[in-house]
């Protein structure tokens, strides 16, 4: 038996599938003349749950699984999928796949041998790990909370989301490979109102990890003992600082100056302005500014960024990619030098390099492609306040929207959801509006100092690609960069 | 030749309606259970959509996928002493007789636990669109990865030839898809509609030194008769990405912007975002209270047309069952009508507008004296400006309207496009923004379930180097 019980319970079982099954299909496809090809089984339980105007309002289930094969003669790939899994629907979606052959492949799929896998998650079910009654409690709970916290909090909104994800991949290449993946996440929103402005603050974490992630101590402040409380109130309390802080923000200025950028989720700006661009697809197609630049300085000395699916728990983290390889940690840039790209297995065929486990789909009925899992840049040796201090006029950011890239021009945009003036090295007027717009190389090349402050983001990310959303994480140190545009109105 | 279009209609509305049919019974049935199961209310959708999309890349086929998806959603009520309702929803791919009844229960299960909301429910019965008539938005299309290797092939040969600075190929991509939707609740009401759509894309790259640009050209029509060819897709997209080439960034200033066609709906989306029922009732738009208010200037008119044959954004009924109708959204610049579903306008103490799922289909419309024949002539108007062809990032905040966007695009003199700008952001305020349109061009964008020309706002903060 190479596939685990509960993995095989879960996917082959229903439908009255098993691994030789499995096996005569490969053998099926590769027998078409094809280089490559996978079958994917998907089943997916997800939750949610939603607070507002301090009643639990909504709430959803819902089961989907499926199965997606893919084919792959030399560059072209045959796609089909299936929302049940079964004999017939594996042999339909095999047939639709292998239309694409037309050449190359030896006939024979080798014999499948179970992968080797992290141990990087729990593989039990976060969506029972809390009674309903529970998951009710702590919803109105952060409410509560929030509406305690300052009467300028009009509106509250909460929501608790949880996965619990069987996959497994079978490929020609032998790969049998499964994993089981939970993920949570606890989101809360406030609006404040003060003499007719409104704004809005925003806040929330998780990871592949249990509901009961969100009841752990975590600590207020450092230097204080007996300061700590449950997380999930943490998020609450920073929702309601942002938006109150976003109460008397002023428009932001418009103009080129020296940005500071605060640790944790502004590492987005990683992702956009690097992450993308140094996806293999993207390098093998030669359309990314990084294309054919390894080896290259393509940021400042001192800058250093990974790619990481193997942190424990972590939002981005994976046991195997959707091709079945395990994650890995790979280093993008090293002290400012470009050194590697993030690789599917086609890409990585392509271009004669191996595959580092950054080969991620969606779901069964989307096609795997290089993504990022948990990408950050390490550490650096200023302190955060150093950094504000050394800028005569210009932008502290330590909170993002989001951001967005063109891996061919380089251009990336986006927008800070806190952000203050830096006047005369010091902290003054918060801001609103402000969106930052650069190139990725140009930016990198203009990071002066890198903090001592890594950190990583709280468990939020979604990463859009072609149409496919997946989980990611993303951190950095607080970096300054010299100049940057700043898109205000000021 | 009319007998063969016939002919072909039924065979591919024939290979559906198996389908459809099951689907029906399935919601009949997920009905009848949560009835039996002690419901007050139950309302139940299937969207189902099938086809395939193949992408090329340098002239090869690089993709092709199969698509079939189609689950049912399910929302049962339950009421309480008070006789107010709460609500839980579940949903399965699986539409077997097992499959559904436990999805039911799930549903119902969650109803159970979620509180009571006087908000909660069905839309009222009478707005349910009995007798509702087929709005013809199914069209038969070709769906063989043949055709469509052919179209998209085609169409990258001629970018690949057009021009010697197209260096690369993100690719062509044609997708050719047709569905259904059916609907139905515990009013008794079971509607369902078949439509189909297809799209034709190419993404040129453009090399000049060391600078790359890329840009694309799409079309995209419920019927296959009204997609642009594949020749003069490619040679958009081969204009547009050629033009990028050599882009530079601005001096930061203020000054009047043009936005492109291909962009221009979106000031229009965001205006739809903040007079819907959600962000009302939310107190989360900048447009609290605006109903019966000048947003607009006077020349300027919003009609929605749910009903216009072929329109992308059409349906004879929304997500909850409720007859589309067509409608002023501003008249004469003023605010005419919000967008709600059941929920918000109840929350807000009015009526459903049937904007459950979205806008059906705006033309945006200028009087004759703001109406600019063309964007050349667009451009005259604006003298000197920013003409916006590209907007990117979130920066836009419907609780405050504040708006700030990268932009690319073209610096423009005198009328005549100077040179090509990139890394800049435009900034102002949604409400300034709208107030302040000076004129809309007669280039209306078919592509889009807003239907608008290029729009010239006064003026603008662009900030640059």
């Amino acid at each position: 038996m190479k596939i685990p019980t509960p993995v095989a319970e879960q996917l082959l079982a229903p439908g009255q599938l098993d691994e030789s099954m499995l096996q005569q299909c490969l053998h099926d496809l590769a027998g078409a003349r094809i280089d490559y090809a996978d079958i994917y089984l998907q089943s997916s339980s997800h939750e949610a749950w939603v607070l507002e105007d301090s009643i639990v309002k909504s709430g959803s289930f819902s089961i989907e699984s499926g199965l997606g094969i893919r084919a792959i003669s030399g560059e072209k790939t045959g796609f089909a999928y299936a929302d049940s899994i079964d004999p017939a629907a594996l042999t339909r979606a095999a047939q639709a796949a292998k239309g694409i052959a037309d050449q190359g492949g030896d006939g024979k799929a080798k014999v499948l041998t179970t992968v080797t896998t992290h141990d990087l998650y729990q593989p039990e079910n976060p969506l029972s790990s809390l009674s309903e009654s529970k998951k009710i409690a702590l919803l109105q709970a952060m409410d509560k909370h929030a509406r305690k916290a300052d009467p300028r909090i009009k509106e509250v909104t909460v929501s608790l989301t949880g996965v619990y994800e069987h996959i497994l991949v079978a490929a020609t290449d032998g790969t049998l490979a499964t994993d089981i993946r939970p993920l949570v996440r606890l989101n809360c929103s406030v609006l404040a109102e003060q003499n007719g402005r409104r704004e809005r603050g925003s806040s929330g974490g998780g990871g592949r990890v249990n509901y009961h992630y969100f009841f752990e101590p975590v600590w207020l402040d450092a230097n204080e003992a007996n300061s700590e409380q449950p997380r999930y109130l943490s998020f609450v309390d920073e929702a309601v600082r942002q938006a109150l802080i976003m109460l008397e923000a002023k428009p932001a200025p418009a103009g080129t100056m020296p940005v500071v950028l605060g640790n944790g989720w502004p590492g987005v700006l990683l992702h956009e302005a690097v992450g993308h661009g140094l996806e293999g697809d993207f390098n093998r197609k030669g359309s990314s500014a990084y294309a054919g630049r390894i080896g290259e300085q393509v940021a400042a000395k001192g800058c250093t960024i990974v790619d990481d699916g193997t942190l424990a728990n972590r939002r981005g983290s994976l046991q195997v990619d959707d091709e079945g390889t395990p994650t890995q940690h790979n280093v993008l840039i090293e002290d400012g030098r470009l050194v590697g790209y993030m690789q599917d297995k086609l890409n990585a065929r392509l271009m004669g390099v191996a595959p580092t486990g950054n080969g991620r789909r969606e779901s069964y009925a989307h096609l795997p492609m290089p993504r990022m899992t948990n990408t950050y840049m390490l550490a650096g040796e200023h302190h955060p306040d150093e950094m504000i201090a050394s800028v005569k006029r210009g932008i502290y950011a330590p909170q993002f929207s989001g951001g967005q890239v063109d891996i061919t021009s380089g251009k990336f945009v986006f927008s800070a959801s806190e952000a203050y003036l830096i006047e005369d090295g010091k902290l003054t007027a918060p801001l609103k509006g402000a969106t930052l717009i650069g190139n990725g190389p140009e930016a990198m090349a203009r990071v002066s100092m890198v903090g001592n402050d890594l950190a990583l983001d709280t468990g939020i990310g979604v990463c859009g690609k072609d149409g496919q959303s997946v989980p990611v994480g993303v951190g950095q140190p607080t970096l300054k960069i010299d100049a940057m545009t700043v898109g205000g109105t000021e | 030749m009319t007998e063969e279009v016939k002919l072909a209609t039924m065979t591919a509305k024939e290979q559906l309606q198996p389908d459809l049919d099951r689907a029906v019974t399935a919601v009949e049935e997920a009905l009848a259970q949560a009835k039996k199961a002690g419901a007050s209310a139950a309302e139940c959708a299937i969207s189902h959509s099938r086809g395939l999309s193949v992408s090329t890349r340098l002239a090869e086929v690089e993709t092709v996928e199969f698509n079939q998806d189609g689950s049912l959603g399910i929302t049962v009520y339950r009421r309480h002493k008070d006789g107010s309702q709460s609500k839980g929803s579940a949903s399965t791919s699986d539409l077997s007789p097992q499959a559904i009844h436990a999805t039911v229960e799930k549903a119902d299960a969650i109803a159970r636990w979620t509180e009571a909301d006087p908000a909660a429910g069905l839309a009222d019965r009478e707005l349910m669109a009995f007798g509702y008539k087929d709005p013809s938005l199914f069209y038969p299309a070709p769906q063989s990865p043949e055709h469509a290797a052919e179209v998209a092939l085609a169409c990258e040969q001629t970018m690949l030839n057009t021009d010697p600075r197209i260096v690369n190929s993100d690719g062509a991509h044609y997708s050719s898809h047709c569905g259904f939707r059916v609907y139905g609740n515990s009013h008794d009401f079971l509607g369902h509609y078949m439509s189909s759509r297809q799209s034709l894309s190419c993404m040129p790259i453009a090399k000049e030194g060391d600078a790359m640009e890329r840009d694309y050209a799409y079309t995209i029509a419920r019927d296959p008769s009204q997609l642009l060819a594949p020749d003069a897709v490619a040679r958009e997209a081969v204009a547009n990405t050629v033009a990028r080439l050599g882009a530079r960034s601005i001096a930061t200033c203020s000054v009047p912007v043009i936005f492109h066609r291909d962009l221009a709906h979106h000031l229009f989306g965001q205006f739809a975002g903040a007079i819907s029922g959600g962000n009302l009732y939310r107190k989360s738009t900048f447009l609290l209270d605006h109903l019966g208010k000048q947003v607009f200037p006077t020349w300027l008119n919003i009609h929605e047309d749910p009903l216009l044959a072929g329109g992308l954004a059409s349906s004879p009924f929304d997500h909850e069952g409720v007859r589309t109708q067509a409608r002023d959204i501003v008249n004469d610049g003023v605010v005419s009508s919000y967008l709600l579903t059941s929920y918000a306008a109840r929350k807000l103490g009015m009526q459903s507008t049937g904007h459950a799922g979205g806008i059906h289909n705006w033309s945006i419309r200028a009087d004759q004296k703001h109406t600019t024949a063309g964007l050349d002539a667009l451009c005259q108007q604006m003298g000197t400006g920013l003409l916006v062809t590209e907007l990117m990032g979130q920066g836009v905040n419907l609780v405050t309207g504040d708006y700030s966007r990268g932009a690319a695009g073209f610096w423009v003199e005198n009328g005549e496009i100077q040179f090509p700008v990139t890394e800049v952001t435009v900034a102002g305020n949604l409400r300034d923004l709208f107030a302040n349109i000076v004129a809309i061009g007669d280039d209306v964008d078919p592509r889009h379930g807003v239907l608008t020309g290029s729009v010239l706002v006064e003026k603008m903060k662009v900030a640059g180097q």
